[in-house]
């Protein structure tokens, strides 16, 4: 499959009376942004209203408590339409030409539905550990209806259908902008790429997606990743919108719609496609919370390398705690079929950074990417604005009594920040 | 004048002589001899090394106990505000010396540093005292002697300490954050193809080492054997006698179930706090079965259930508390005859 | 823990239910059992089908002990 991505640049956003994209500039109508957000039934049902805000980097500003961050895109030519199967119909993404407004993203935020929603700074030294700081954040602060506390399910996917709609009101008005830049990118059928690259070893990419139950999934095509089997999708799906988060794991290495849609391994494969290797395909595979699942997940991940023979695998893994049994698993079994791995993890070494990374170890993970020590203790200072409400700080995952100090500065563990130990590799942080 | 440093070398590198003199005790030099002079260099007025200790490679090796006090007299007489040793390369009798020199003079509250080859045995005591990564021979001077310079005058002024990819320091089991030059899926993408391709990769992690126990050998008669009950479960007398922590626990109990037939919840419960502790109080055989074993004790299926079992609570515990408490009670349950153990755990 | 019994000689069974993690930490016997928070129970059954279930088990436990085994085995109930 062939996909050209046109790349609109987005300088920066204004609400207006008009919405529209003018030399880079994003002028956004407040309320038709909202009157589209709330045709859908759900978001009425459960959210009660929506406040809109933007944050640019640089700006001391401080968004809390983040649910999920979203990159506005809008399918021009072929089939489907932005996150099939949850907005638009089923049909095929990852074919054809889609733009994408860059250097912009739609921040949900708002009340709590979990303990584990994140923080994004604009500035100071918590911008450093998150790559949403160097974006302009059109931010949706959400308001529950009254009684949501018995219902977070359905309030979670309400809230996770606003953000989506509010990327998808947005992605439109760049339809027809013409690109700032255009890539295109291919991968080959089976013997088509043996055929076109006999002499470049085959890697494909295994996707891990958290599918742990409340508040940590994961959609592949609307469908929830837990009662999926092991399977192969083209790079380019994911490119696409064919996956989204609806999870709500520590902040730190959650991987949001925004990391699905711009998922640096398939970036950095599709790099060294056709040059020093043939990147063939990716394999998503679930972290489920029975045993059994966790067997048959990684079998079918080994079985699915084997089948497609590769020489080798990149493994990404999501969450932490009981997920890392699934990585050591599917490490050791595709490791084990005779393919090599290198895979892409991050690490709870305590705050000391003196205890054991992980949960589960084998010696056949001898090639690891870490996305840094999660329980590391950064000082976060005070913000001049807060967007969202601070009134959460101190019970979200790797916060504490006491988090947040009387001045509005916070000292918690990195875990608090969204996507600072991202185990894609989206960051530079590392650890040893 | 900057920091007061003393420097610790062997005879080799204080020009005494080769193998032949390496039985000479220790003495004590004004200022900086062989490599000192290479840390000088770099340090310029900020530290300077007032007296440099050389002592024989095979002499410490004999008189550990007396070099190290004479030498541990020597620095409390100078009072430095620093210990460097070495670099010892892949010398292991020199490395084994400036490693064991360091961790005693870091006892006392001075900073200490040293360098030497990974693989150098002195480098068994990396997770304890800090050491430079060398090269394995003393070609590596050139490059070693500046990396320890500047990371010893960082420690001497109080800086943080970065990552040891960063600063250069054998990895010590302690993991530090820093930003790399390329992003972990560019990283992941380099490291695969040098796997693929045979050449050598550096994990960002390595796993930690499984020492691996031979399995013993089968009981051969299970109607003559006495089977021990072991837990991490938690399972102690109502009450919780030993007061075990229901995390990060820092003990075990001994308790006797002699005359136990079936444990109640009148009699015993968990202090576990990793689970819902619901079942298990309701009914501890739940994690400790004696009622089944008491039973098949009675059919004559095993000879006896030993008199004692052992308990912790694995939520939390450091994995070196959990190896000391089983290393004892292990040693227990050898003495009391004890022919195989059931652990169980939750 | 086990592998400090092992060690002088004394062979060990770990009955567990998260058999990875006694793979990795280096159990050599190892007897799968119920679930976390009742291993060798199960509260919804009736107390006497929960003690047949617990001597199966242990049962399991005891085979285990009389196998001669030359690598780490899980002895599936």
């Amino acid at each position: 499959m062939k996909l050209e991505l046109g790349f609109i640049k987005i300088r920066s956003i204004q609400l207006s009376k008009e919405s529209r994209i003018e030399q880079g500039m994003l002028y956004v109508n407040e309320d038709a942004l909202r009157a589209f957000i709330f045709e859908d039934e759900d978001v009425r049902t459960w959210v009660r209203s929506i406040d809109i805000d933007i944050a640019r980097p640089g700006e001391s500003v401080r968004i809390t408590p983040v649910k999920d961050v979203i990159e506005p895109r809008v399918k021009v030519e072929g089939g489907g339409g932005q996150f099939p199967g949850v907005i638009a119909g089923v049909e095929t993404v990852g074919s054809g030409k889609t733009h994408v407004l860059s250097g912009m993203a739609v921040v949900t935020a708002g009340r709590i539905v979990g303990f584990q929603e994140g923080i994004i700074d604009m500035a100071g030294v918590g911008a450093d550990y998150t790559p949403f700081s160097k974006l302009v954040n059109l931010v949706l602060v959400l308001e529950p209806v009254e009684g949501y506390e018995e219902h977070k399910h359905e309030y979670e996917h309400a809230a996770r259908m606003a953000g989506l709609r509010a990327a998808t009101f947005l992605g439109e008005l760049g339809r027809d902008v013409a690109p700032n830049e255009t890539c295109v990118y291919e991968t080959c059928g089976i013997r088509e790429g043996i055929e076109k690259y006999p002499n470049l070893p085959r890697v494909g990419y295994v996707h891990m997606l958290q599918s742990q139950g409340l508040l940590h999934d994961t959609y592949v095509y609307g469908v929830d990743a837990k009662k999926t089997l092991t399977t192969v999708l083209c790079p380019t799906e994911t490119m696409d919108g064919a996956i989204i988060s609806g999870n709500c794991v520590s902040a730190c290495d959650k991987n949001t719609t925004y990391h699905h849609q711009n998922n640096p391994v398939v970036k950095a494969l599709f790099e060294a496609h056709g040059k020093t290797l043939n990147y063939v395909c990716n394999i998503i595979t679930n972290e489920n919370v029975y045993l059994a699942d966790k067997e048959r997940s990684s079998d079918w991940t080994a079985k699915l390398c084997r089948l497609l023979d590769l020489d080798g695998a990149i493994v990404s893994q999501e969450g932490f705690g009981n997920p890392d049994t699934d990585l050591i698993m599917n490490t050791k079994k595709i490791e084990r079929a005779g393919i090599k791995t290198t895979i892409i993890t991050d690490e709870y070494a305590g705050q000391d950074g003196r205890s054991q990374s992980l949960a589960d170890a084998d010696p056949l993970a001898d090639a690891v990417v870490t996305g840094g020590n999660a329980n590391e203790v950064i000082v976060l200072p005070p913000m001049e604005r807060i967007i969202g409400t601070l009134d959460y700080v101190d019970v979200i995952a790797g916060g504490h009594a006491g988090s947040l100090r009387e001045d509005g500065s916070i000292e918690a563990e990195l875990q608090v920040i969204t996507g600072a130990t991202n185990e894609m590799g989206f960051n530079r942080l590392s650890a040893r | 004048m900057g920091f007061k440093v003393v420097h610790y070398i062997n005879q080799f590198y204080a020009n005494i002589g080769g193998e032949e003199m390496a039985h000479i005790a220790p003495q004590l030099r004004d200022g900086a001899v062989g490599p000192g002079t290479a840390f000088a260099q770099v340090w310029e007025d900020d530290a300077q090394i007032v007296k440099t200790v050389v002592c024989g490679d095979s002499y410490f090796a004999e008189h550990e106990k007396e070099a190290k006090e004479q030498i541990l007299a020597w620095v409390d007489e100078i009072k430095p505000d620093f210990f460097i040793a070495g670099p010892a390369f892949n010398a292991g009798r020199y490395g084994y010396a400036c490693a064991t020199v360091c961790a005693a003079v870091q006892e006392t509250g001075v900073g200490v540093l040293t360098g030497m080859y990974a693989e150098n045995p002195g480098a068994d005591l990396k997770d304890k005292v800090l050491m430079v990564a060398t090269g394995n021979s003393a070609a590596g001077m050139r490059k070693a002697a500046p990396v320890m310079a500047r990371l010893a005058l960082k420690i001497m002024r109080g800086e943080k300490l970065g990552a040891s990819a960063e600063e250069g320091y054998l990895p010590n089991g302690v993991r530090r954050n820093f930003f790399e030059s390329k992003n972990g899926a560019e990283r992941a993408v380099d490291m695969l193809l040098a796997k693929l391709a045979g050449k050598p990769f550096t994990t960002e992690y390595p796993m930690p080492s499984f020492d691996r126990v031979a399995p013993a050998k089968p009981l051969s008669d299970l109607a003559g054997a006495t089977i021990a009950l072991c837990t991490s479960g938690g399972i102690v007398p109502k009450g919780n006698p030993d007061r075990i922590e229901s995390s990060s626990a820092s003990h075990y109990g001994e308790y006797s179930i002699a005359g136990a037939d079936d444990l109640t919840d009148a009699t015993y419960e968990t202090a576990h706090g990793g689970y819902d502790p619901v079942y298990a109080n309701a009914d501890a055989d739940r994690v400790l079965p004696v009622d089944v074993l008491r039973e098949l004790e009675r059919e004559g299926k095993i000879g006896k259930l030993h008199e004692y079992y052992y308990s912790t609570v694995g939520n939390g515990t450091s994995v070196a508390n959990a190896r000391r408490f089983a290393a004892e009670y292990a040693q227990k349950l050898l003495s009391a005859g004890v022919d195989a153990v059931i652990m169980t755990s939750t | 823990m086990v592998k400090e019994i092992e060690r002088t000689g004394i062979p060990v069974v770990h009955m567990c239910t998260v058999t990875p993690i006694s793979m990795t930490v280096g159990a050599n016997r190892i007897v799968p059992t119920i679930a976390i928070p009742h291993p060798l129970g199960n509260p919804a059954l009736s107390a006497q089908e929960e003690k047949a279930l617990r001597r199966k088990l242990v049962l399991r436990a005891l085979d285990a002990l009389c196998t001669e085994v030359s690598e780490q085995t899980v002895f599936e109930v």
